[in-house]
């Protein structure tokens, strides 16, 4: 034979940062002005990939929310719930073409400052963030013929608190259905990742937005308490931890709020034994690692037939090998950080909490980055449904791999959880689909894919997992009276 | 190896293959950077793996030794590129192509059990690649019989594989499923699996006569296979992907599936061909435009 030269590497490929325009310092996006936090107080933005400073962050206080919150208040009396609807579509649009100009941009400052690979934040986050605002766009002149029989009314002003693993998507979930239904918003973006929610306020800037339609305040914990404590707010939309949204339920008690929760949980993938296996494999791979496992509806709780377990599991362990963990912004990058020290922690955490209950750890094998949070994908095999590993939460590239012999018991199992908001079956048989389809208490159930989403389908959660429905109609009613 | 000894029955259950799944990995393999030095020994990896082919019926002897000739010399101006891995001809050219290639390294491949249909007696089959052999084949490519296996005859296909292997002794028999006729990547698997079995050397995807030829889907299906083989058993088989691959991209596109689904043991020409005509002159264009930093006119890369 005449060659066989047989190591072969990829060449590093890392996405330039230097077209992406960032400020060293960020104040609040009121009345559309941008406005210094009341006392003074900052905070930074830190790159996980690095931990290196990348800006610094408004704190916003309970005056500056009370600010924001009047600016919207006036917005919406006096512009934009008497604007035409078809005007109102128009904004909406412009911001969609406006993200889309600055696609690359927003990929690349979602990457370093949340750590999720350019891959993820390029082909994913950033497009489906502007395929909201079309989606609901469209939907802005259209109310009536949605919902027919119904005298259409926007809901007034929508305090938004969103989470830091799909920051501008997360953002585009929350304002756009509330600005096409008539609504202005006042939006929190989470602490640890800010930008891009920031980039988003410069973009509605540019496009001409009437002034305090959209609002940005960033700060911590205590920022979005003061939206959710704020009297003059009629909708909270909440998406973060089940123990953040019990306290908004509480606090809003006895208030006219309207809220929408959209909170962790606890994903059952199901494998049958005449499931398609290597694209199953795919699919337990996309459903648990696909941004670091930072998923609301990871598919965290893996269930096998006992008869195809060994199977998986040694095809699931060859596959994660071939994973490339390192630097986000290279485009080879198929895990990238865990988004803070604080959720990294977390997960090591979980992670002695698996190796002491005694379940059969297995780590990827790959070396980590010397700097940066960085968790290794891991699954936990020989897991008992009393295990803490398998009821709990962990939000990092952590799977618990269960065995099942009937079909009447995987159900019984995947909805032995508080959680209930998403679930995947993975089988040949449409018979099989529909049926379990229709027996998991789950908000969403994928059939033989996982983690797919679209403006057009509604997302939201049962039990602990929340209430209330994001995307398709079902995410523009929730801002109708 | 007999089909006495490994009968089609003892072939494990082929797996159900999900098409969207399938394409949605497939294209995963396509984001992979090759740049740079990676980019160079890529190419070059894909130039050591061609199987240069030509099998037209048009073929005259002077055809054969001009491709035989190229073979050995891709781009003379160049140093340091390798040679192809085998030439790829009817069984009535071998005995050109043995007399021009003489010592060289360079493999000779025969088509045989009466390529490309697989529509003759299975005497017949036999005497083809008894023919090849005889002049001076170092490899078979042979058909299956699509229709026997589309008739469910699982069984006959699996003899047939079997009784050529025999006949081939240790020279390497590569199975050509002729995917763009089995249509489904269900069928796919279940014809890669029966050719694996039966004693495959390799497995290949087409003819190059059938569209579709050699699609990343099919080759990832394929690749799978081999993969599940391997690790049954421990024993390695090759892959070689045939027809509509003439592209550079493309040729490094499989390389990146071969890589990360059976890993860096298979990427040498003993495991890993490409059955091309076009595909070695858009290597070198590429493999020249690393070099000097400039594409170079068609007209500088020769058409034997």
């Amino acid at each position: 034979m005449t060659e066989s030269n047989n190591k072969w590497e990829y060449a590093p490929s890392l996405e330039s940062t230097s077209h992406i325009q960032l400020k060293e310092r960020y104040d609040l996006f009121i009345d559309g002005k941008w406005v210094k936090p009341s006392d003074n107080r900052y905070f930074s933005s830190i790159n996980p990939a690095t931990e290196e400073k990348i800006a610094e962050i408004a704190w916003a206080s309970d005056a500056d929310v009370d600010l924001a919150v009047k600016a919207a208040r006036k917005a919406y009396t006096e512009v934009w719930s008497v604007m035409k609807p078809s005007e109102r579509a128009k904004y909406i649009f412009r911001i969609a073409r406006l993200m889309q100009e600055k696609a690359r941009e927003l990929a690349v400052i979602e990457t370093l400052d949340g750590g999720k690979p350019i891959r993820e934040s390029r082909d994913i986050d950033i497009p489906l963030a502007c395929n909201h605002f079309f989606y609901y766009a469209g939907w802005a002149d259209k109310l009536q013929d949605a919902f027919p029989q119904r005298n259409i009314q926007s809901l007034g002003v929508a305090g938004q608190i969103i989470p830091w693993n799909f920051p501008l998507l997360m953002a585009a979930w929350k304002i756009a259905p509330a600005l096409a239904a008539g609504n202005t918003v006042v939006l929190k973006p989470a602490e640890s990742t800010s930008l891009t929610a920031l980039k988003l306020a410069e973009i509605i800037e540019a496009s001409g937005l009437p002034a305090g339609v959209v609002n940005i305040v960033t700060g911590h914990g205590d920022t979005g308490a003061a939206i959710v404590n704020h009297p003059d707010i009629d909708k909270i939309a909440f998406t973060g931890s089940t123990s953040v949204g019990k306290l908004i339920q509480k606090a809003v008690a006895g208030t006219a709020k309207k809220v929408s929760l959209e909170l962790g949980g606890k994903s059952a993938n199901i494998v049958l034994e005449d499931a398609p296996i290597d694209q199953a494999v795919e699919g337990i791979v996309n459903g648990i690692f696909f941004n670091q496992g930072h998923v609301c509806c990871a598919g965290s709780r893996l269930y096998v037939q006992e008869s195809i377990a060994d199977e998986v599991v040694r095809k699931l362990k060859q596959r994660m090998e071939s994973l490339y963990l390192g630097n986000p912004l290279d485009k080879n990058t198929d895990i990238g950080a865990i988004n803070s020290k604080e959720q990294l922690q977390t997960i090591e955490k979980y992670v002695e909490i698996g190796k002491k209950e005694g379940a059969d750890m297995y780590q990827v094998t790959c070396e980590l980055p010397a700097k940066g949070f960085y968790c290794r994908p891991t699954i936990f095999t020989n897991v008992a449904q009393s295990s803490v590993i398998a009821q709990e939460e962990i939000f990092g590239p952590v799977l618990t791999v269960q065995t099942f012999r009937t079909i009447d018991e995987v159900i019984q199992k995947a909805n032995n959880s508080p959680y209930g908001l998403a679930a995947g079956v993975w089988t040949d048989k449409g018979s099989r689909i529909f049926n379990l389809t229709s027996k998991l208490r789950a908000g969403v159930v994928w059939a033989n894919t996982y983690n797919k989403f679209d403006p057009a389908s509604p997302f939201g959660g049962y039990k602990e997992s929340g209430f209330g429905r994001e995307g398709g109609l079902h995410g523009l009613e929730a801002y109708l009276k | 190896m007999t089909a006495q000894n490994t009968p089609y029955s003892t072939i494990p259950t082929s797996p159900t293959i999900d098409k969207v799944g399938v394409e949605e990995r497939v294209a995963r393999f396509q984001t992979r950077s090759i740049k740079g030095p990676a980019k160079m020994q890529g190419l070059s990896m894909v130039l050591s793996m061609i199987d240069l082919t030509t099998l037209e019926g048009k073929d005259t002897p002077n055809k054969v030794r001009q491709m035989c000739y190229k073979a050995q010399h891709l781009h003379d101006v160049q140093e340091g590129l390798p040679t192809v891995a085998a030439v790829c001809v009817y069984p009535s050219m071998v005995a050109v192509a043995r007399e021009a290639l003489k010592d060289s390294s360079i493999k000779i491949a025969s088509v045989s059990t009466a390529f490309p249909s697989g529509q003759a007696p299975f005497e017949v089959k036999k005497m083809d690649t008894q023919f090849a052999i005889e002049s001076g084949a170092d490899e078979i490519d042979m058909v299956i019989s699509r229709g026997k296996f589309f008739a469910g005859e699982h069984n006959f296909v699996f003899d047939e594989i079997a009784a050529v292997k025999e006949i081939c002794g240790s020279k390497r028999l590569k199975v050509i499923l002729e995917t763009g006729e089995l249509a489904s990547l269900d069928q796919v698997r279940r014809a890669s699996d029966i050719a694996i079995h039966a004693g495959a050397d390799f497995i290949k995807t087409s003819t190059g006569k059938i569209q579709p030829a050699a699609t990343m889907q099919v080759t990832y299906t394929m690749l799978m296979a081999i993969r599940d083989h391997f690790d049954r058993t421990g024993k390695m088989v090759g892959m070689k992907p045939a027809g509509g691959i003439s592209t550079s991209k493309l040729a490094l596109h499989n390389l990146v599936m071969v890589k990360e689904i059976l890993g860096d043991a298979w990427l040498s020409n003993e495991w890993f061909r490409f059955g091309a005509s076009s595909l070695a002159n858009d290597v070198l264009m590429q493999y020249m435009k690393q070099v000097t930093g400039k594409y170079q006119s068609v007209d500088y890369f020769t058409i034997d």
